[in-house]
């Protein structure tokens, strides 16, 4: 990576950002120009290995390098201007930082000496994005910027992952000053180090009450994604014979059409995962934060359970829910170390009892496992996404905004791979959605991507369709349109007497034309049976971007949806029926 | 429960910003605090006394460690410590009330460092409970200032926190 043995070359500021930059490995820079960074587009104008992406709001800018990173695990990275040009890419860095996404966000400040001010276009980034970043840092001396851009780096994809921003004002990259550029290969903090192994005791005991459990299940979580081990948590619950249940941050951490998968947990988890989470004596959580969308209410979560928690983050560990056997490390090495142990008792759980568990669970399984109407004449967004996941064969990457349509999204479509299901968890960021979809669609352009997005969503960030246009991304965006802020109105039904209150959008602009405005295909479906064709014809368009306005019906809800206040197994099941 | 946690922090601008903006952010209490750098100039030492039952500090413990700033911390209060806090106060001190301070100040062991026509101003050094037992025993008298450092606190005996 760096380059000890040639002579110290002398660089601008601004040519060390994009060289280090360079030297890290980067391919792209999704961002926008303004007056404090000038100096830095510049020099990123003078060379070719580091490209810039130019979105149309810097919102997006920062979804895309987001995206890019929850597929890849590497951070992606992100340039703006100070001011608003900051301040725009906020909401992209809390959605980073809630679902611990590596990212550098690098930012434009006003000059040193006028800092303090109220400069034009100063923000005090730094105090801004305090509370959303893993660390952020500002340049005071130019010839500091590799040793920062590495530390940044450093931070940002080490332990549990989460975005860094570095704050550059305009006068530490005056291209008429250069110093001499080292990029240093290593950092050592003597005030970080995060921890990798896990402690071998704990390990131990974890494989035990593993072990001797009766009604065992694996609750994997985003660090399994983010973690890089869903093979070996795959491998250790295939040994055992153990079901497996995935957070909506964890799908795809363990293939979604193997028997041994109940599905998603929590709020609208499946009914048979919540069932067996519930009945569980031991639950082995991984990369998991027993947030409050997956628990309900955390004094009737799981009584019986025995709970060991794998995590990198100490303070995730009973920070909700009290874990009796905790193990703190990467969960790559933590689940490999298991396994081995596994391997070396040669023991299996007690096979009556498995097997009377798997009884359970699979009576479960046939009560309720994913029912919707089918008898209606209206297109149903539940049909929709398993009809994208059948065409797809659960290959592609799903990049959702937020809203019912996210939810049937998680819950329909079939993610056999980790790393595909893109979706913001923690903030849960409408407007995430298409710039998720081009981030990834520019660097895996040969795969199939899918935006599944609603009316409301889009029009966050509709304005990207033409950035779509000017770097050729063909992504197929999946209109779940039903003519309301879905997720909205469903909780007005049930618990405003469906008193729509500003959750209805009148004036949807007409999406076929505007698609074609920006110079992409649209298709219109309000028929079931256009659905399938339709489907058939914008994948099988492969370059081209399609929007498929989907006009699905308004009515529909998300079931199965926790009773608020109950255990996590207390659903209702559909309007009329509730466990 | 009262704890005493100690911290050793990187001696960087922001670092204490971003140390007290977790303590707001997570809706933990900060009873008093007090900072000044160490005999290695490139650290903080940080004395902060907060409130809560075990599940929050350990809470409080971890999202300290997880501050890349944060090298070292302890929670002094789980095991034997010294802990300090001064207090300068200004009481009204006229007529036959000005023996009547003198003599309670002297029990305390505090010294009065300023006078004037009126007044007494006060130093003491201890505990926080004897600080507050002090300006109890002065109720009779009227405070017209009270000034306390926060509490700054080391470990007894070998243990240390330190680099
Ligand atoms: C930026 C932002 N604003 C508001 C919300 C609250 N919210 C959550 S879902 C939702 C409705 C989304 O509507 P749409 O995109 O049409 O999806 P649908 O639920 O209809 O499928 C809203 C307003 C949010 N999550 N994000
Ligand atoms: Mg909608």
């Amino acid at each position: 990576m760096t380059s000890q043995s040639k002579q110290a070359e002398m660089l601008s500021g601004a040519a060390m950002v994009i060289r280090a930059l360079a030297d890290e490995g980067v391919e792209y820079v999704y961002g926008y120009p303004g007056g404090a960074v000038l100096h830095i587009y510049d020099a990123l104008f003078q060379q070719t290995q580091v490209k810039h992406v130019l979105v149309r709001h810097e919102q997006a800018a920062t979804h895309m390098a987001d995206a890019y990173a929850r597929a890849t695990g590497k951070a992606g990275v992100v340039l703006v201007t100070s001011g608003p040009g900051a301040t725009n890419a906020v909401t992209g860095i809390a959605t980073a930082y809630m679902d611990s996404i590596p990212m550098v966000v690098l930012t434009g400040q006003v000059m040193s000496h006028l800092i303090g001010e109220d400069a034009f276009q100063e923000t005090d980034m730094l105090g801004i994005s305090r509370p959303i970043v893993k660390h952020n840092m500002s340049v005071r001396r130019p010839e500091d910027i590799p040793a920062l851009i590495r530390k940044a780096f450093y931070i940002a994809q080490s332990g549990r992952p989460g975005p860094v921003v570095l704050d550059i004002p305009k006068d530490m990259t005056i291209p008429s000053q250069t110093f001499a550029y080292d990029y240093p290969s290593e950092v050592k903090l003597r005030s970080y180090q995060p921890k990798l192994k896990g402690h071998s005791g704990q390990i131990k005991k974890a494989v035990t009450a593993l072990l001797a459990a009766k009604r065992p299940i694996i609750y994997a979580g985003g660090g399994v994604i983010m973690g890089r081990a869903s093979d070996e948590l795959t491998e250790l619950a295939q040994l055992l014979n153990v079901p497996v249940t995935n957070t909506l941050m964890g799908l795809g951490a363990y293939p979604g059409d193997d028997k041994q998968f109940v599905g998603m947990l929590g709020m609208h988890g499946s009914y048979e995962a919540n069932q067996t989470m519930h009945h569980a004596d031991v639950i082995l959580a991984v990369g998991a934060r027993f947030d409050d969308r997956v628990t309900n209410n955390t004094k009737k979560f799981c009584p019986d359970a025995t709970i060991i928690h794998i995590d990198v983050d100490p303070a995730s560990i009973s920070k909700t829910v009290n874990a009796h056997i905790p193990i703190v490390g990467l969960v790559q090495p933590v689940l490999e170390e298991m396994l081995g142990l596994v391997k070396q008792k040669k023991k299996k759980l007690d096979e009556a009892a498995l097997a009377s568990w798997w009884q359970q669970i699979n009576a479960w399984r046939a009560v309720h496992g994913g029912r919707y109407d089918t008898t209606t004449s209206q297109i149903k967004p539940q049909h929709v996404i398993e009809m994208v996941s059948k065409i797809t064969k659960g290959n592609a990457f799903v990049c959702s905004d937020v809203g019912q349509h996210q939810m049937f999204a998680a819950q329909y479509y079939k993610f056999n791979k980790p790393n595909r299901w893109i979706n913001s968890g923690g903030l849960g960021t409408m407007g995430f959605g298409l710039p998720a979809a081009m981030g990834i669609k520019l660097n895996f352009p040969d795969d199939d991507v899918v935006c599944v997005t609603g009316e409301g969503s889009i029009q966050m960030n509709i304005q990207e369709l033409s950035t779509c246009k000017q770097y050729g991304l063909g992504v197929k965006i999946i209109n779940l349109n039903n003519g309301y802020l879905g997720m909205v109105k469903q909780w007005q039904d049930m618990n405003y007497e469906s008193r729509y209150a500003s959750s209805y959008m009148d004036s949807l602009p007409d999406f076929i034309k505007l698609a074609e405005a920006y110079g992409h295909v649209g298709i219109r479906v309000t028929k079931p049976e256009e659905l399938e064709p339709a489907l058939e014809r914008a994948f099988a368009l492969k370059d081209q971007l399609v929007f498929l306005d989907i006009h699905i019906d308004p009515k529909e809800h998300v079931y199965p949806m926790q009773i608020p206040g109950g255990a996590m197994n207390e659903l209702f099941l559909s309007k009329t029926e509730r466990t | 429960m009262r704890h005493i946690i100690s911290v050793l922090l990187e001696n960087e601008s922001g670092a204490l910003a971003r140390l007290v903006g977790l303590f707001a952010q997570r809706g933990y209490n900060i009873d008093s605090l007090t900072v000044a750098p160490t005999e290695d100039a490139t650290l903080s030492r940080l004395t902060l006394v907060t409130h809560g039952n075990d599940q929050v500090i350990e809470q409080i413990t971890k999202q300290l460690h997880k501050l890349i700033e944060v090298v070292k911390l302890t929670d002094l209060s789980e095991s034997a410590h010294i802990e300090r806090e001064l207090m300068l106060v200004k009481v009204k001190a006229a007529g036959n009330q000005r023996d009547e301070v003198k003599r309670c100040a002297d029990i305390f062991r505090g010294q009065i460092v300023d006078v004037s026509a009126n007044t007494y101003t006060v130093q003491l050094v201890g505990t926080s409970d004897k600080l507050d037992a002090f300006i109890q025993a002065l109720s009779g008298s009227q405070i017209l200032e009270v000034v306390r450092s926060g509490v700054s606190g080391i470990s007894r005996g070998e243990k240390t926190l330190a680099m």
